[in-house]
């Protein structure tokens, strides 16, 4: 029997956790990672606009200063989380066939995990000396 | 004739869309802005390429720092970090505004119009801000 279009989301829907099957959680975590962004991208401004025009030896002694490594480390991996549910969400909004819904979450994770390890790796690297 | 139809039996048993779609609205200021928020969103995110690399750079040695000193003092180079400058501000702006509409406030009519407005011209303001100072910060040692 065919149904008649309903209103209301259906509780095993919600049970069902939604198309990405983890919940409520990342609306949460997108909101707390954007509430830390605006600090951090403010911050972020700060040091790049203060490592313009200084040569590499300068640069690497700014950025691998304990306090701007931090701050670097942590705009990278706020970011990297925010980023990562939000092309999650992007991605849930336009692919709905299911193989290539998956493959398309699997390049989010991988894209998002490659880029943020290499990045913080730097800043490491930068921070303990060769 | 879907509204004709809609209303007899056989029409009621169709799967319909439950609300009416986006051409039906007249566009709105608050409906441009939430597709740019998603659009800034995802040029950021590869943006963030930039940034990666940026840091890798430093960390590779003078060389490889020159090269991507290089990259980003090109025309190419500058207009994406004109772009990304002013897609990280309007998105930094925009997610404000979410997060104060999330708080209940700002959602009426006039109200998120202003935001909205805001949100625009903040982003531009900050944008040119930004890059007045670092021009300036361009006259230092080097
Ligand atoms: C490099 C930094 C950032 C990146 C790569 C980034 C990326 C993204 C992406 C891909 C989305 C999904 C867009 C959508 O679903 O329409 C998003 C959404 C969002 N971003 Fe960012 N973002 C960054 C910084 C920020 C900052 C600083 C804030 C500060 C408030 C922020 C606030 C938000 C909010 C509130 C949403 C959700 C909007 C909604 O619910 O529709 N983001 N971001």
């Amino acid at each position: 029997m065919s149904r008649a279009p309903q209103m209301r989301t259906p509780m095993r829907r919600v049970r069902g956790l939604g198309a990405a099957h983890s919940g409520t959680g990342h609306f949460w975590h997108q909101r707390v990672t954007s509430a830390a962004g605006v600090v951090l991208t403010i911050a972020l401004v700060v040091i790049a606009i203060s490592l313009l025009g200084r040569n590499h030896a300068a640069a690497v002694q700014i950025l691998g200063s304990s306090p701007v490594a931090v701050i670097m480390l942590l705009f990278i991996i706020n970011s990297a989380y925010h980023m990562w549910i939000g092309m999650q969400e992007i991605i849930l909004d336009y692919v709905h066939e299911d193989k290539l819904k998956l493959l398309a979450l699997m390049a989010n994770t991988f894209f998002v995990v490659a880029v943020a390890a290499a990045a913080c790796f730097a800043i490491l690297k930068l921070s303990f000396g060769v | 004739m879907a509204e004709l139809e809609a209303s007899t039996n056989q029409g009621a048993r169709r799967a319909r869309p439950l609300s009416p779609h986006l051409q039906i609205y007249r566009p709105m200021l608050t409906m441009m802005m939430s597709i740019v928020h998603r659009i800034t969103g995802a040029a950021l995110y590869f943006g963030m390429l930039l940034l990666a690399w940026w840091v890798i750079a430093a960390a590779a040695g003078p060389n490889a720092y020159a090269n991507f000193e290089r990259f980003i003092g090109s025309l190419i180079g500058q207009l994406l970090l004109f772009g990304y400058t002013w897609a990280l501000m309007h998105h930094m702006l925009g997610g404000i505004r979410h997060l104060i509409w999330d708080t209940l406030h700002g959602l009426e009519p006039a109200e998120r119009e202003t935001l909205t407005l805001t949100t625009i011209v903040g982003s531009i303001a900050l944008t040119l801000a930004i890059w007045v100072i670092g021009y300036l910060a361009m006259g230092g040692p080097r």
